[in-house]
């Protein structure tokens, strides 16, 4: 297999490519652009074969990736920010839909004021509808997680939409060696999108119709609950599949570092992961035991991997590049939550970092580190924070 | 491309710019970090070994050697000497004209040439950790037109550049 230098854009359209990706409808959006103009790229020589089509939105692009995976298609689309925000209506119609659309979408901060930057309030306000979340720490990841997610995303039993995330530029812009499988390993790892029930008018059926409150509605919505829960067992197992054929695997939906023996653990998701890893050899090589655990996955929610981890820690820090306003970060919510019914719990934190693309340095992840222990000796000094905050000169 | 080069002589790299909303002629940051081992910092480069200026126009906007290391390198795209750019006794300072390369070899148009391709050879000259081939390689690989005369232009910047 050889290795290229691209970027996290290039990858993913490199992975949209390598799928087989039948239909491809998508709007360009600063920092995504590159995905579009590559995939174009790929259709317009003949390399994909697929049909590429031009919409006027991403409202519209989402709606076509749902008709054309309607009809049995497999089907890419990507965006960020925005772009995202103008699908939101369509992303719940996908997943009700059961249609296993699969998108990339760049995190950026969203408007006003304009930021083009790495924030991931985006996808976040994604989190009730019903599509997989998967956050990359590296350009590598986020090719093979494209690829994965189809093979999650089409199984019978699941049938659910999925989307990877890229930070902006810390991953969308980032060019750093990727090994590109295949076709012909990925052609064996992925079987051709074929769905038994599909729009086909020779043999019509309804679909999307209505449900009165003693029909059907809420047992769909169970099924797609059910669905979901599935997904996590499925997830592991497609990425020890990839891991059997390609040595890659990104440690399942929660990624530990370095946790084993670790009495505080700092969590994440998305590309700060890396910086952090570098910061905890650091730390350990002083003997402090730190640790890392990155989530790779927002839906389904590694519920029970992070039990796990809270019932041998002391002190868990959460950081988050995105804000719940009136409330706190959305994934220190979700992590406290997890562990609200364990006996013995760990105190958690909650670090708001990296707004907007502010960036998130060696520094300030040992700023973190040092906190922690701090409450850890101490006890908890506060339960959420801003780091690297500017204040305003008064006067 | 330098990344592209160093890639090729097997070193671990990460290239990754930093802008506002896109347009031509908009000033813009570019990092590069390299190692023999896998890199997995992600963060920008705030203490940078070596800077690279492109427009000396910018340096009245920008201190761009905020944060140079105190023994590092300082390349600038200039006709004047390097002692013009030397702040301190230990900055090691190198300038080579690559507007007038540019121009020279058609890189680019005469009245906006593009110098990025000449300052690379002025980089390989300097720096010492990457082959003036490896660098030509990769501009040939990756320049969408006029690959020669952008080659061209890094082989006499590299013959060019002044080291203070």
């Amino acid at each position: 297999m050889a290795k290229k230098l691209i970027n996290g854009n290039y990858a993913a359209a490199f992975g949209a490519k390598l799928a087989r990706a039948e239909v491809i409808a998508a709007y360009p959006i600063t920092p995504q652009t590159a995905v579009v103009e590559q995939v174009a790229d790929f259709v317009a020589s003949g390399e994909m074969k697929a049909r590429y089509v031009c919409v006027e939105s991403e409202h519209s692009a989402m709606a076509a990736c749902i008709a054309a995976a309607s009809a049995g298609a497999r089907t890419f689309t990507a965006t960020s920010s925005q772009g995202l925000l103008l699908m939101h209506e369509l992303l719940h119609w996908a997943t009700g839909a059961r249609t296993p659309v699969v998108m990339v979408n760049v995190n950026r901060a969203v408007a006003p004021p304009w930021s083009v930057w790495a924030d991931q309030t985006d996808s976040i306000s994604q989190r009730d509808t019903g599509w997989m979340q998967f956050y990359s720490e590296s350009t590598q990841e986020e090719l093979d997680t494209v690829i994965m997610s189809y093979k999650v995303g089409e199984s019978p039993d699941i049938m659910l939409p999925s989307f990877t995330t890229e930070d902006a530029f810390f991953l969308s812009h980032t060019f750093e060696p990727v090994e590109i499988p295949s076709q012909e390993l990925v052609d064996g790892f992925l079987p051709p999108f074929r769905p038994e029930i599909r729009l086909d008018v020779e043999n019509p059926r309804g679909f999307g119709s209505l449900s009165m409150p003693h029909q059907w509605y809420m047992e769909l919505r169970y099924l797609i609950a059910e669905a979901m829960d599935r997904a996590r067992e499925r997830i592991l197992r497609v990425e020890q599949e990839w891991k059997e054929l390609t040595g890659r695997s990104y440690g399942g939906p929660l990624d530990e570092y370095r946790t084993e023996d670790a009495d505080v653990v700092l969590m994440n998701a998305g590309t700060a992961a890396s910086t952090i890893r570098e910061v905890v050899d650091n730390l350990r090589r002083e003997g402090k035991r730190v640790g890392l655990a990155r989530i790779r996955c927002f839906r389904p929610f590694p519920t029970e991997e992070i039990r796990a981890l809270g019932r041998r820690v002391h002190t868990i820090g959460v950081m988050d590049r995105c804000y719940t306003f009136g409330d706190g970060g959305p994934f220190f919510t979700e992590v406290k939550s997890a562990l609200y019914n364990l006996k013995d719990r760990p105190a958690v934190k909650n670090f708001v970092v990296g707004i907007g693309g502010r960036d998130i340095t060696m520094k300030t992840v040992g700023k973190l580190y040092d906190n922690l222990f701090r409450i850890k000796a101490g006890g908890l000094d506060s339960e959420k924070e801003w780091i690297d905050l500017k204040r305003p000169e008064v006067g | 491309m330098m990344a592209g080069a160093l890639f090729g002589e097997g070193k671990d790299v990460q290239a990754f710019p930093y802008f506002g909303v896109e347009r031509r002629g908009a000033p813009v940051t570019a990092f590069l970090r390299m190692d023999d081992r896998p890199l997995r910092i992600r963060s920008e480069i705030s203490e940078p070994d070596v800077v690279v200026v492109l427009d000396t126009f910018l340096m009245k906007y920008v201190d761009v050697t905020a944060g140079l290391k105190p023994d590092g390198v300082l390349i600038v795209n200039s006709t004047k000497g390097p002692a013009a750019y030397k702040r301190s006794p230990s900055l090691k300072v190198a300038t080579v004209d690559a507007t007038g390369i540019a121009i020279r070899h058609g890189v680019g148009s005469r009245t906006t040439p593009i110098v990025n391709t000449a300052i690379l050879g002025a980089m390989v000259r300097v720096l010492g950790i990457v082959k003036l081939e490896s660098v030509l390689k990769s501009i040939r690989e990756t320049a969408p037109v006029k690959r020669e005369e952008n080659a061209a232009s890094a082989i006499e910047a590299y013959e060019r550049v002044v080291i203070g």
